[in-house]
């Protein structure tokens, strides 16, 4: 089905956007939405393929090809229908996921991807604008109850799971706000909390109960429910362990993102605590997403200059030969702060901060060689960058160990992340772990998969069998 | 002296044969000697017809029936006892077991039965035979033959005859219950007091050394019918050998499982009243263990001696295509229409003679698809035969001659002195009775019904989810298979095959069709065109109770006439609801079950659904529906063709089949496949509501493209069906529903016996496999899976992944991981990802998917050091790439392939869409881009002999795995110039490859072509590829014997550039399968040793070719994976000309994305030869051939978590093949191909002054119908030698007196010219390649050349240039295929240039009917003398109108070299009243060739006037209608 020629036909089109002036004016979405007719002919460019690389090329396996002929046929509500048969967060995911379907996409390999993003990112709006998502409570009640710690992606995926398959579902969530990471961590120029809330929404209406501002005790969670998923992301960092480090004026990339979006979202940040970077030198290290939502967040808080700072050499323009389709292509992305402004350098590492005042000032650096896995300096490359404010984006390394993971009992792995076997559950029976704390630091689209993947698992855990999908 | 058991996977019931058939009678009777030396003469000339087999010696049978010999009895038994006067005693041929004391207890019960009957025992007497005639194996298993002589205690002679009926019936029945040793040799050939026959394994010149009564002149007879047998085994069955004793037969029932069961179930309605008391001694009608020829025999015989006459019988049996012809007398219709609500047709190919001693005749099937000649010489003989000039005749005495026409019957009346022609006859028959008038009276059509009933709106949205759910629907079945069928009318098209498991093998819910695979005809007969040929099909049918057969009242018609057997909801309310008299109005029983009461449940519904039934029939309901409209979540549908195969068998089996109609009233049936099964397994009709609402659904919401009227989409979907019902009876050769009705043309892959026995009786399931209670847990899991109790279920469908691989839907061999992996082994030399692709496609890790995904190999007690094996470089050699047409993939893939096996010296193959001739030649850089197979298909595309000598093996291709028993069509869009000038054909205008190759509707025709391509390239082997299905190993060693040099044996999986979804999933079986079961057949028949065995389908890996190996291959072909190599990503797109990486398209900027290489290929064919070479050593073996058929080094693995798997058993593959001492395992003596004997090869000296030094030669010689395929062994050496032009003109000139044997002048190139004087059998000119052939009558002859036939059948089939001149009528399908050769003939048979894409022909003659079929190139010109032609030229593709100037200037010019080169009569009289011949002529042009060619000309036009010229190819208009490529 889908049309035949169709990417013979029509170009592909990106996400339009807002222009970068306007944008930089405030923290609404960049993104706009595209007009029906535009995005049918999107849906087209699908070849519905006899393999649809897409298809596990996302780690959903949402089916692309469904939906992209739903589009094509004007049929949003089908489209929403299988856009929701493998994702719960559709919106979240059409808006922050990198979009490893779109590198796998077989028109890709001598083509332009189809704009598989975009046109789930339209298909929830679409269902969100019409009224369309709604409460899809369990036809009956199992009587069990299970506990989920932790409220991001993975932690919310198994919940509504949970909760659909009749099991009653408790989130516990250390936050005054439900949402982990797509509240706290995404800026909202790239997912609007209301979307958030929407589904917090929805999912209570399913009969979800949510508790925020709660520390998880495990004596309690073994008592009083039949399973516990942890879901509690790895939170922990990775640091700069530098000479000046201790200096004023140096942060984790979190810690000031968090701010900005507690700001967007109403909250008063006491001066004493607040991290801005109105006028400021503002330098990133790490060159991920974090460290471009970083940008884009001081370059709307008025910042004076911002630079970003990447250890690995500057990637090709183009999908690199090592990365053949359908792998995640090694090439240079550029973000939508990218877009906004702010420099990259690339290959150069930080050696030392210095400061005057306790106060952070300079950052020392030097270029560096990629050598079998190693980063060597190149001597005589050594040079100063001025410096008010500087983030750390380097990743997050594992999820906190003391506390719930310790009183738990759990085995870690080696990189510190809890242990579990083929069936989502750790050493403790009846209690499973999804997500970031036991994958590791990872994406959105993953943190769903997982926790959907746990879901099936303690349904068939707790009933035998199970009804999950 | 019978057929051997079952044992491994050789099945008897799958034995076929063909043959050669005659008959010589004198039409006033007089009784002769000389008639039966005729008859013996005439056998002695179809010799080559039959077959020998591991036993030259041996032939497979051959025979003679005669009038009863008086004379010679009377004289032999004189001094024992006296014989009375002739018709007053019986004489039976009686074969008995050699053991004296087993003899004679034989001999007392047939004595016992004589006096049971009240008749006389005259006496016995030993008829004398010289075994010394015999071969080996013959002598062996000979009988001991004597006749018995029966005394008629009654003057009524009829009566007598059946007497002796009753006894011979009742004899052979006692003796096959009893326990005497070696009773399987009794049996008698005939006992009558009109007729006796001679018969044994004899070849033909051994008949009457042995039967030493055939060279007495005392035996005298007015008629003898002999039989030459052509079998698909070296078995020694006397029994087997014909003439039965009614009739002779040259072909294949098709039917004859269901045509079988039928008779079973209808002599259950006999009673006394024909028979009397005697009706318990004739029963069973058909006598178990004969050959479908054999149980044709024995209905044919019941029904005369109940009291029809024998043209009636036969015409009742074997009717003419009666349904679709308007032009059929209204009489006749009403004949056959009464009569198809007796018995369904014996469908398939037959030339039929028959006699009761008084009358003797010939008909043939409906499409005319068994040859038979006839002529009657002024002094009253008729000589019918197989072929023409098997009798001496001077021309002077032949006062006619002509052919046996597709369904027409020709009657020699020995009684009245004369010839009835089929129209009096048939008018004589249709006249007995008022058929027409009881017909209309009783039988009811729905259309005419008046009280029609309201039927309810359609269920709301919801509701009609839940109903999908109910039946297992997935989005698949409504986005790939349902919307197009309801879009187009037709059905769905998709491409590459198919890798998802078996059903069994499955771990999701299959439905219970999908553990049924259907069969298909290859070789042993051909499948049908139902589009081109449509007159011959039909889907009518009659539904209802029937009566005895043995007589015929009114109440016979009281039957539900149906036009389609796919019943609308309002078609079957009005049913229900109608209260028209004569119509029992129908029973509806339910079909569910509670699903939580599991398999117990399932079988208590069943048994209680077949006590319902019963309680039906009580009730004298004429109809039962099986409605499953009452399912739920909770109460499930019973599996609709277990409901169907348990009341269906349990009717059967008490006898009360036959009363009622069953209607089927289901939700499951959707697909195509669905539909075959239900109607297959004895349904008349099937109303699938779930699909009929869920296609209004689709409409209404506006889905679909082009259709928003849902009853426009209805009617759309029913016609899909029915057009896809046609398809697959017509892969089987069945053209009517009446007859594929029950007849259970299926195999069972994966059920139980425990199932099949008792649900499916008789149906072959080779593997067992899953019971009820299995079946019970699948509906339980399709219910739970869209019924889940806790969650709300989805607002959709399961999304499926049969057909498109999904991450959640069903497993796939080729899925993301296993495409990349290999792509990135192959680009990158990265041996390590060619492992993680084996280890991926061979462990099946996430559970079974193929057969040998069940095993594991055992290794050696002792591996041999990897450095024993051989070397990679040697098995590479062993491997070629599957039949991929130039025109299915882009030239950048085609080439890429043969490059790549020309360099490790394996075999790339053309596919059938021939090869462009500069690629015979080496590149510069040593590469060649020349494939070594040349295949040979049904189209012939581009199969010059230019090409064919081009070539190290020549394939026919009789079927692929992805649509056996399937033409294919190339669309036009598809054909630019380079496609066109290799096809030899128009760009832009669409090619058809025909289902059937024209040249082989049998195995003797099949052996005809093997010859014809050995004599035109003696140096290359010739292959013929086959199809997995049960059976094939039968077929297979047909093939052996028609002297094949390599089989291939190909899965049902394999993959295809286009073919409709039902064959690529639910036709043919594995190649586990079809291997394993051809290689136990050949070597238990010791052919084996004869022929290279190749196999192919979805081969992919190292472990693959060692399983092929130990199963019994000696080569390996594989397409996907080397395509897959180079660059495909499994798009299943190849129809629709879009494939983005340039492989499987024409597309001019989709082709230049194509990045593969020939590296590719090779590191991909390395990798497996290493991975073989490993497992090799492991396993202790050096070479390839020491594996071959080692199947004990196989070994079922553990798969006892899964719930069906564990339940197969596929020990029966594991057999290790019979075979005695000194049988050869694998190919190691060549095929005696008898070359050196032809014609050909004697002349060979005489005329090599003209092939080697252009001379011209000019040789005259006599030519009988022993000599084939005279000319080709000439032509190859031509063209070898002088390439595509071959000689000037006129160089070889050889004038032939006589009547030439088949295929005369094949392949004859330019240069030649064949000038026969007298007449030729079939295929003159095949494949003429330039060469110029001419026909005309003997100079002595007085018949009327436009009136006599000529020429046999299927001439210049697939000719590509030359010239043809017939001065006379040639049979059916003239010019099939021809794509360049201009021909005149005066008068043509039926289907006269089917599938024509070039050339012209003129026909100043009569023309039959469905002329011009599928033809979409080149120009006939037609004579049409009486106004009829407009009638019998099927209108489809072309158009007819007035000759213009240039075209009166051809055809005049044309017609006068026909006159100067055979002195035709007719065209000089034309010629001369050539004002009045102009207006007559009507030229037929096809329709888009005449668009294309204006085109072009315009273009010329255009180029012409814009100085400089441009060679530019006419562009090719993109587009994405579907189509269905052939390879």
């Amino acid at each position: 089905m889908g049309k035949v020629t169709g990417f013979l036909q029509y170009p592909r089109l990106a996400a339009p956007k807002r222009p970068v002036a306007e944008r930089l004016k405030d923290h609404r979405e960049i993104e706009l939405p595209v007009v029906s007719e535009r995005l049918a002919e999107q849906g087209a460019r699908c070849m519905d393929c006899g393999i649809p690389f897409c298809n596990t090329g996302c780690p959903l396996g949402n089916l692309i090809p469904e939906w992209n002929d739903h589009v094509y046929r004007g049929r949003m509500t089908e489209a929403v229908q299988a856009l929701h048969a493998t994702n719960n967060f559709p919106e979240v995911t059409g808006r922050v996921c990198p979009a490893p379907c779109e590198a796998a996409c077989v028109l890709g390999i001598h083509a332009e991807p189809v704009s598989i993003k975009l046109l789930e990112r339209s298909i929830a709006d679409h269902a969100f604008a019409r009224g369309h998502i709604l409460p899809e409570p369990p036809l009956s009640r199992t009587g069990k109850k299970v506990a989920v710690v932790g409220s991001g992606p993975a932690g919310l995926a198994a919940a509504q799971q949970l909760n659909r398959a009749g099991h009653s579902v408790v989130v516990h969530e250390r936050a005054d706000r439900i949402g982990g990471l797509l509240t706290y961590g995404i800026p909202d120029f790239k997912l609007d909390k209301r979307l958030v809330q929407a589904r917090v929404e929805q999912m209570r209406a399913e009969g979800v109960e949510f508790r925020t501002g709660v520390v998880a005790e495990a004596g309690e969670l073994r008592a009083r429910f039949d399973a516990v998923c942890l879901a509690i992301g790895a939170r922990v960092p990775r640091d700069l362990a530098l000479s000046g480090r201790e200096l004023a004026g140096i942060h984790f990339a979190m810690d000031y993102l968090e701010q900005q979006n507690r700001r967007v979202s109403g909250d008063r940040i006491p001066d004493e605590r607040a991290i801005s970077a109105a006028g400021k030198r503002v330098v990133v290290i790490g060159g991920g997403d974090t460290g471009s939502d970083c940008i884009g967040t001081a370059l709307r808080q008025g910042a004076a200059s911002v630079v970003s700072l990447e250890i690995l050499p500057r990637p090709p323009e183009s999908r690199d030969p090592t990365t053949p389709w359908p792998l995640w292509p090694l090439m240079l992305r550029t973000s939508t702060s990218h877009e906004e402004g702010g420099e990259r350098s690339f290959g150069v590492s930080t050696e030392r901060f210095a400061g005057g005042a306790g106060t952070v000032e300079q950052l020392h650096l030097v270029e560096v060689a990629e050598r079998a896995g190693r980063f060597e300096r190149i001597a005589g490359t050594e040079r100063t960058l001025d410096a008010d404010l500087v983030l750390l984006a380097l990743g997050f390394m594992h999820p906190e160990k003391s506390g719930l993971l310790d009183e738990l009992g759990l085995t870690l792995d080696r990189r510190g992340n809890v242990a579990v076997d083929v069936n989502c559950m750790t050493n403790v029976s009846g209690v499973f772990a999804a997500g970031d704390c036991q994958r590791g630091q990872s994406l959105v689209v993953w943190a769903i998969a997982d926790g959907r993947r746990a879901a099936r698992a303690i349904d068939a855990f707790l009933m035998g069998k199970t009804e999950l999908g | 002296m019978r057929l051997p058991e079952s044992r491994g996977l050789y099945d008897p019931r799958f034995e076929h044969d063909a043959c050669g058939v005659g008959f010589v009678a004198h039409v006033r009777g007089l009784r002769s000697h000389d008639i039966v030396e005729r008859g013996v003469g005439i056998l002695l000339n179809l010799e080559h017809r039959g077959a020998t087999g591991c036993d030259p010696l041996s032939g497979d049978g051959a025979g003679i029936l005669i009038q009863v010999p008086h004379e010679l009895l009377a004289a032999e038994v004189e001094g024992r006892f006296e014989l009375p006067s002739p018709g007053t005693y019986g004489v039976g041929c009686v074969f008995l077991p050699r053991d004296p004391a087993a003899r004679a207890r034989c001999q007392q019960v047939l004595e016992d039965k004589i006096l049971g009957t009240g008749q006389r025992l005259l006496g016995w007497r030993t008829v004398p035979v010289d075994e010394a005639a015999l071969g080996p194996i013959a002598r062996q298993s000979a009988p001991v033959i004597f006749q018995v002589l029966v005394g008629s205690t009654t003057d009524d002679e009829q009566g007598f005859e059946r007497k002796l009926f009753v006894i011979r019936k009742w004899a052979e029945r006692t003796v096959r219950e009893s326990d005497i040793p070696g009773r399987d040799a009794f049996y008698i050939p005939s006992l009558s007091c009109r007729t006796l026959v001679y018969k044994g394994l004899l070849l033909a010149h051994q008949l009457a050394k042995f039967y030493r009564d055939l060279e007495d002149p005392r035996v005298v007879s007015a008629l003898s019918m002999v039989h030459q047998r052509f079998s698909t085994n070296t078995f020694p069955t006397w029994q087997l050998a014909q003439p039965f004793r009614l009739l002779s037969h040259n072909g294949e029932i098709n039917t004859v499982r269901g045509n079988a069961q039928w008779m079973r179930a209808r002599e259950q309605l006999f009673d006394g009243r024909v028979f009397g008391e005697d009706v318990r001694h004739i029963l069973p009608t058909i006598t178990p263990g004969g050959s479908d020829s054999a149980q044709l025999d024995n209905v044919a015989e019941l029904l005369l001696h109940a009291g029809r006459s024998l043209p009636h019988v036969m015409t009742m049996l074997v009717p003419e295509a009666w349904q679709n012809d308007p032009s059929m007398p209204a009489y006749l219709r009403d004949f056959y229409a009464y009569h198809a609500c007796l018995v369904e047709p014996w469908d398939g190919p037959a030339a039929l003679t028959f006699t009761d001693g008084r009358q003797i005749g010939a008909l043939s099937d409906r499409n005319g698809l068994r040859p038979a000649r006839w002529l009657e010489t002024r002094d009253g003989l008729v000589v019918l035969a197989s072929e023409t000039g098997v009798m001496d005749v001077p021309p002077e005495q032949i006062a006619r001659k002509g052919r046996l026409e597709p369904g027409r019957m020709f009657l020699v009346d020995l009684a009245a002195g004369r010839i009835v022609e089929d129209d009096e006859l048939k008018r004589q028959l249709a006249q007995q009775k008022p058929y027409g008038k009881w017909i209309r009276d009783n039988a009811i059509h729905l259309d005419e019904i008046d009280d029609v009933t309201e039927v309810p709106g359609a269920p709301a949205p919801h509701d009609l989810l839940e109903r999908q759910r109910v039946f297992g629907y997935t989005t698949e079945d409504l986005r790939l298979l349902i919307a197009p069928m309801a879009e187009k009318g037709e059905e769905p098209v998709g491409s590459m095959g198919t890798d998802t498991p078996l059903a069994v093998l499955s771990e999701r819910p299959q439905l219970l069709f999908n553990y049924f695979k259907q069969h298909f005809a290859q070789v042993t007969n051909p499948p049908i065109d139902p589009i081109r040929e449509a007159l011959v099909m039909s889907l009518r049918n009659f539904v209802g109770g029937e009566d005895n057969l043995l007589f015929e009242l009114p109440d016979h018609a009281q039957m539900l006439e149906l036009g389609s057997p796919v019943l609308t909801n309002e078609e079957l309310a009005t049913l229900r609801g109608t209260h028209q008299i004569h119509f029992r109005r129908p029973a509806t029983l339910p079909i569910v079950y509670p699903v939580a009461e599991g398999g117990r449940g399932l079988k208590a519904a069943l048994d209680e659904l077949c006590r319902q039934a019963s309680l039906s029939v009580l009730n004298n309901h004429s109809v039962i529906v099986l409605s499953d409209r009452s399912a739920t979540a909770h109460m499930v549908p019973i599996p609709s063709l277990l409901a169907l195969g348990a009341v269906h068998n349990h009717l059967m089996r008490n006898g009360t089949r036959m009363r009622v109609g069953l209607l089927m009233e289901t939700g499951e049936a959707r697909e195509v496949h669905h539909f075959c099964l239900l109607l297959g397994f004895g349904a008349g009709a099937v109303n699938p509501y779930v699909a009929l609402d869920s296609v209004s659904e689709l409409a209404r919401a506006g889905v679909l493209a082009g259709v928003r009227d849902p009853a426009v989409a209805r009617k759309n979907f029913v016609k899909a069906v029915n057009k896809g019902l046609l398809k697959v009876m017509s892969k089987m050769g069945i053209s009517t529903l009446q007859s594929y009705q029950g007849a259970q043309i299926f195999e069972a892959l994966g059920l139980s016996a425990e199932v099949t026995e008792r649900y499916f009786t008789g149906t072959t399931s080779r593997l067992g496999g899953i019971d009820l209670e299995d079946i019970a847990e699948e509906c339980r899991l399709r219910s739970d899976a869209a019924f889940p109790r806790r969650r709300a279920p989805s607002p959709g469908l399961d999304t499926g992944g049969e057909y498109q691989f999904r991450a959640q839907g069903e497993r796939h061999l080729w899925n993301p991981k296993v495409v990349t992996s290999l792509q990135r082994a192959v680009r990158d030399e990265d041996v390590k990802s060619y492992r993680e692709y084996s280890d991926l496609v061979n462990q099946q890790s996430r559970g079974p998917i193929t057969l040998r995904g069940l095993w594991n190999l055992i290794p050696a007690d002792a591996p041999l050091a990897l450095s024993e094996v051989e070397p990679a470089s040697e098995i590479v050699r062993r491997f070629a790439t599957g039949a991929m047409s130039f025109g299915s993939i882009s030239a950048e893939a085609h080439e890429n392939l043969a490059i790549a096996m020309n360099r490790i010296g394996g075999r790339s193959n053309t596919g059938e869409g021939g090869e462009r001739e500069e690629r015979f030649l080496r590149l510069p850089s040593g590469d060649s881009k020349r494939s070594s197979i040349k295949q040979v298909a049904s189209g012939r595309f581009g199969v010059t002999t230019h090409y064919l000598v081009n070539a190290d093996e020549l394939q026919i291709k009789i079927a692929q795995g992805a649509k056996p028993g399937e033409g294919g069509q190339l669309p036009g869009h598809k054909v630019d110039a380079v496609i066109a000038a290799t096809r030899h054909s128009t760009p832009g205008v669409t090619l058809i490859s025909p289902p059937p190759h024209h040249d082989i509707y049998s195995i003797e025709d099949l052996a005809q072509l093997i010859f014809d391509l050995k004599m035109v390239n003696p140096k290359a082997r010739v292959s013929v590829k086959l199809v997995a299905e049960a059976g094939v190993g039968t077929i297979a060693a047909g093939v052996a014997k028609a002297r094949a040099d390599v089989i291939l044996i190909s899965g049902f999986d394999g993959g295809t550039g286009a073919s409709p979804l039902t064959s690529i999933k639910h036709a043919g079986v594995p190649w586990e399968l079809g291997l394993a079961e051809t290689h136990q057949v050949l070597v238990k028949n010791d052919l084996r040793s004869r022929v290279v065995l190749q196999a192919d389908g979805q081969m992919r890996t190292g472990r693959d070719v060692v399983i092929a190996a130990l199963l019994g291959a000696e080569e390996f072909g594989f397409a996907t994976a080397p395509l897959v190599a180079s660059g495909c990503i499994m798009m299943r797109k190849c129809h629709l000309n879009t494939c983005p990486v340039g492989v499987a398209t024409q597309d001019p900027e989709l082709r230049k994305k194509f990045e593969g290489k020939p590296e590719h290929v090779i590191r991909f064919m390395f990798y497996v030869a290493e991975e073989a070479r490993e497992l090799m050593s492991q396993l202790g073996f050096h070479t390839v051939e020491e594996m071959v058929g080692r199947v004990d080094r196989i070994r079922p693995r553990d798969v006892n978590e899964h719930f069906k798997a564990k339940k197969l058993d596929t020990s029966a593959l594991l057999v290790s093949a019979e075979c005695a001492a000194g049988v050869g395992v694998c190919k190691s003596l060549d095929q005696d191909h008898g070359l050196e004997r032809s014609l050909d090869h004697q002349l060979l000296p005489e005329v090599r002054a003209a092939i080697e030094q252009r001379e011209r030669v000019r040789l005259a010689l006599p030519i009988k119908n022993v000599h084939r395929t005279v000319g080709a062994l000439l032509a190859g050496e031509i063209a070898r030698r002088h390439g595509p032009g071959g000689l000037p003109e006129d160089t070889l000139h050889l004038d032939f007196e006589g009547s030439a044997g088949q295929s005369f002048g094949a392949f004859a190139v330019a240069g030649m010219h064949l000038h026969l004087e007298g007449d030729a059998n079939d295929y003159v000119g095949k494949g003429l390649s330039g060469g110029l052939i001419s026909v005309r009558p003997p100079r002595a002859a007085t018949f009327r050349s436009d009136e006599s036939v000529l020429v046999g059948n299927v001439a210049l089939y697939g000719a590509t240039s030359g010239k043809a001149f017939i001065s006379g009528v040639a049979g059916e399908r003239f010019a099939v295929r021809n794509s360049g050769a201009t021909a005149v003939v005066e008068g043509v048979g039926d289907h006269g240039c089917e599938y024509m894409t070039g050339g012209r022909v003129v026909v100043i003659g009569k023309t039959g009917k469905n002329f011009a079929a599928g033809m979409s190139g080149g120009y006939a010109y037609v004579l049409d003398q009486d106004g009829s032609f407009e009638a019998r030229c099927n209108p489809e593709l072309v158009t007819r109108e007035g000759l213009g100037s240039e075209d009166a200037a051809f055809v005049a010019a044309l017609l006068d070299e026909h006159r100067r080169v055979t002195g035709s009569a007719k065209a000089a009289e034309l010629l001369a009243r050539w004002e009045e011949t102009l207006p007559r002529l009507v030229k037929v042009v096809p329709t888009e060739y005449r668009r294309v060619v204006e085109q072009l000309e315009e273009q010329r036009r255009a180029a012409e006037s814009a100085a400089p010229t441009v060679d530019d190819p006419l562009p090719v208009p993109r587009g994405n209608r579907h189509s269905t490529e052939a390879e």
